[in-house]
């Protein structure tokens, strides 16, 4: 998408930039954890600027910006990784039991952790 | 495959929605975050925080030389005394537009911006284009958004950083004499702090 096409797109949605913020909610949680972590003191604002960077520079970064929080996550990710809070293989396996929590319960109830029936 | 399966009647996470949880139990497991703190962060952002707390500060700028003058010198303390603050702790920046400047704000690293006074950024301000252009070409750029100021302008353009994050002050439109701050907040657009745009012209009668 061009600029031209993203600033129509944003004012079509409301005038005077009162849009809403995220997305998905999963956006809106991956963006407080940051807040939330800077604020324990995990990171400087400065080093999250830069993993946040690091991400939005890859090679297939997306024009239209869709992908920012994907970026974000990434770069929330590779903070914990690098601070050893959690390894890259226990991020993988417990998001692989979310999934498999999310699957095993039935629609219309809240997806809980303890409904993965792998859970051991 | 997330629709691979026989029973359709199913929940599933897609994969972004489910390495949020995963975070979010492993740092809730280590005392890191509190749930709870997370809602209402969520909960801030989505409604508490926006653009009107910079218009606030931009019209309280054009009624008050006094107030101006102090945002000039010392931005993060005079928008700290209309309680509101930064989460970042970051420092703010006012600049101002005259006749012969126009001011405009990128952040070419990443995203920063002036959350505090403005909320979270439009999608254009996060975008590859507007952050690579707006530094080559500002003229252009100013151009996609409907502003064209005269060859005599001169744009100077502010990027950001985690530590320095800047709002513009637009220029007061005309025929606003008179008006108290509450009327003069609503001329004052978010991109006319962003420098992509102009604070808007009363009607006329």
């Amino acid at each position: 998408m061009s600029l031209r096409e993203l600033i129509t797109h944003s004012r079509g949605i409301k005038a005077n930039g009162d849009t809403p913020v995220f997305a998905e909610p999963w956006q809106a949680e991956a963006f407080a954890m940051v807040i939330a972590l800077h604020q324990k003191g995990l990171f400087t604002w400065n080093e999250w600027a830069n993993a946040l960077s690091g991400q939005l520079k890859r090679p297939g970064a997306l024009d239209d910006a869709s992908d920012y929080y994907q970026c974000w996550l990434l770069a929330l990710e590779s903070l914990i990784t690098l601070k050893n809070i959690a390894g890259k293989e226990d991020i993988d396996q417990l998001t692989a039991a979310w999934q498999r929590a999310a699957h095993a319960t039935p629609h219309g109830q809240p997806i809980k952790l303890e409904n993965d029936p792998d859970r051991h | 495959m997330p629709n691979d399966h026989d029973h359709h009647h199913d929940n599933e996470l897609d994969p972004m929605a489910a390495r949020v949880r995963a975070l979010e139990t492993i740092l809730t497991e280590k005392g890191l975050i509190d749930p709870l703190a997370i809602d209402a962060i969520v909960e801030t952002y989505e409604t508490k925080v926006g653009p009107r707390n910079g218009a606030r500060v931009v019209a309280k700028a054009w009624s008050d030389p006094e107030y101006a003058d102090w945002l000039q010198r010392d931005a993060t303390a005079a928008i700290a005394s209309l309680s509101i603050t930064g989460r970042q702790g970051e420092h703010m920046q006012a600049v101002f537009n005259t006749a012969d400047t126009h001011n405009l704000v990128v952040c070419t690293l990443c995203s920063c911006y002036p959350w505090s006074v403005l909320g979270l950024p439009p999608v254009w301000y996060k975008s590859p284009p507007y952050r690579s252009r707006a530094v080559i070409d500002p003229r252009g750029v100013l151009a996609e958004f409907g502003v064209v100021l005269p060859e005599t302008t001169k744009i100077r353009v502010w990027d950001s950083t985690a530590e320095l994050r800047y709002l513009v002050i637009p220029l007061r439109p005309e025929g606003t004499d008179g008006l108290d701050e509450a009327q003069l907040a609503e001329f004052v657009t978010r991109d006319s702090m962003i420098g992509t745009g102009l604070a808007s012209a009363p009607e006329a009668a």
